[in-house]
């Protein structure tokens, strides 16, 4: 096809398919049969009908769509990025954390800070972790980076705060020994949520 | 009257006391009313509505009322300050005065203090003109509420008001014609006794009743035709500029108008208070009025409202001829029958 014909624009003189609409009335016979033709197409009624029977669903049938946010939610996707969790080991309860400073260093919007000592017995011990989640952009770096799975991303996302340090010490994002048992390991950035094959539906083509 | 010679006398005491009846219980309804639309909306699109206000958010009514009472009443800087006090109290009043010549609970006798109450507060002899023209006239209060605020979605909402009142009053009242000239009475009571018999008008009468429905749409505002206050269009037209109780007055006269229409077709076209097979009388006309209430909740989820044009178009070339023809009908069939 060459050039010309693309910059014909002329729709008369070229094979369009055109949709095949209704023929708008021209006549005022033509209009009063419309009119008829549309004041008693039950359409309306459809309509009345489909309210009372979802009505009837949501009342009768439990498919209320509400989800009551503050008491109920809905799973999130375990690739979420939400509010950081420290990780302990499941064996010796002891936190997970080396202290190698990947994290901090990768962090690319520099809002994890670290310092670390050495313990009595010369092994590294972090004496003081916070993460500014003022600044934090949840990219993931850090959970990306750290090779003992200390930090990952958890499920915390109602990140609305009173104050900073409500959950930005390492003692708050750590797992509490008694609830070690309940740790759940990081599934990584490529996992799917719990509830994918429930939400997988066909595409709606049909409308 | 004839019908009133065989009851007990009515006394005033006995009208007052139906007066602050009315006035309570279409009040309350009329604000029960907004929690009853919240909920049905909510069902018909499968939410929950208002729940956490007491028991499935009964108190909402409460809640609601003391959030009117309590805000600030505001009055625009360049707004006509008078007219913008007295539109809203027009709405509400010209509702509740409709009501007093519409029999709204079967009569009574209060044992003890032997008064009589009527089913209607006054039994005018031109009922049925008298309350058309009463929510008519209610119509000011929107007019005058969107001219008054020195707002331009009030202009809006006000021209749209006259549109609406110019296109569907004609279709009212020639749609309650047709009933009336079968009658041969303008009083409500006549309406109920017609219909004594069990056949309701609206067996005689489809037409007229469709007619009379779209065009009680049109006299409440509800959806199909609830262009004066269209959020999507013109914010909240003719209310743009209220709060507070002003704006629950326009509120409580909606709803009343609601009530009133419901009541109208009830006793007009839905065999009024009349006893059907075993179920008494004043639960069969509770029972139509709500269900013309729920009716009109059921129409404002399902269907989309049209545009100001749309409305003069349907009104003018399709129901007043079609009302004009139905007139003409029963007429000769009238005179051919009778």
């Amino acid at each position: 096809m060459s050039l010309e014909q693309f910059k014909n624009r002329n729709v008369g003189t070229q094979n369009y398919v055109k949709l095949d609409l209704d023929h708008s009335p021209t006549s005022g016979w033509c209009q009063f049969k419309q009119v008829v033709k549309r004041t008693f197409k039950p359409e309306l009624f459809v309509g009345l009908w489909v309210t009372l029977r979802e009505m009837g669903n949501a009342l009768f049938r439990g498919k209320m769509h509400t989800t009551q946010y503050p008491f109920e939610k809905l799973p999130i996707s375990p690739r979420y990025r939400a509010i950081h969790d420290m990780l302990r080991l499941m064996e010796s309860g002891n936190y997970r954390c080396i202290g190698c400073g990947l994290c901090e260093k990768i962090c690319i919007s520099n809002c994890i800070t670290m310092e670390t000592k050495y313990d009595e017995n010369q092994r590294k011990e972090v004496s003081e972790y916070t993460i500014n989640f003022g600044r934090c952009i949840f990219c993931g770096y850090c959970a990306e980076v750290c090779p003992e799975l200390a930090i990952v991303h958890g499920q915390r996302y109602e990140t609305a705060s009173e104050q900073r340090a409500s959950f930005s010490l390492f003692e708050d994002m750590l797992t509490p020994i008694d609830q070690l048992n309940l740790q759940q390991e990081y599934q990584g950035f490529g996992a799917v949520s719990p509830n994918a094959d429930e939400n997988i539906k066909k595409t709606p083509l049909a409308y | 009257m004839e019908t009133a010679t065989m009851l007990p006398e009515v006394t005033a005491a006995g009208v007052i006391i139906k007066a602050v009846l009315i006035l309570a219980v279409i009040a309350a309804i009329a604000g029960f009313g907004t929690y009853i639309e919240r909920k049905i909306l909510a069902f018909m699109q499968r939410r929950l509505g208002p729940q956490h206000v007491g028991p499935y958010g009964l108190l909402q009514l409460a809640a609601d009322g003391i959030k009117l009472f309590t805000k600030e009443d505001i009055i625009p800087q360049h707004a006509n300050k008078i007219i913008f006090a007295v539109a809203p109290v027009i709405t509400a009043a010209t509702a509740f005065i409709a009501l007093a010549a519409v029999p709204v609970f079967p009569d009574f006798t209060i044992p003890l203090l032997d008064i009589y109450v009527p089913s209607i507060a006054s039994d005018v002899n031109v009922g049925i003109l008298f309350v058309l023209g009463m929510m008519a006239a209610g119509l000011y209060g929107p007019l005058l509420a969107g001219m008054a605020q020195a707002n331009k979605w009030g202009i809006i909402g006000s021209a749209r008001t006259a549109i609406q009142f110019l296109s569907y009053e004609v279709v009212t009242g020639l749609s309650v014609l047709a009933p009336i000239m079968m009658v041969g009475s303008l009083s409500f009571v006549d309406f109920n006794n017609y219909q004594a018999d069990g056949t309701w008008m609206v067996v005689y009468q489809p037409v007229a009743f469709v007619l009379f429905l779209i065009a009680g749409f049109a006299e409440t505002n509800r959806t199909p035709f609830d262009l004066l206050e269209n959020e999507a269009e013109i914010i909240s037209g003719y209310v743009t500029e209220y709060s507070g109780m002003r704006w629950g007055l326009f509120f409580i006269g909606e709803y009343a108008n609601m009530i009133t229409i419901g009541v109208i077709a009830s006793i007009v076209f839905l065999g009024g208070y009349n006893d059907f097979w075993f179920i008494p009388g004043w639960i069969m006309i509770i029972g139509k009025i709500a269900f013309s209430f729920f009716f009109m909740l059921w129409v404002r989820a399902a269907w989309p409202h049209i545009r100001p044009d749309q409305l003069m178009w349907l009104c003018w070339k399709v129901l007043m001829p079609l009302a004009v023809v139905n007139v003409v009908v029963t007429g000769i069939v009238m005179m051919i029958i009778g």
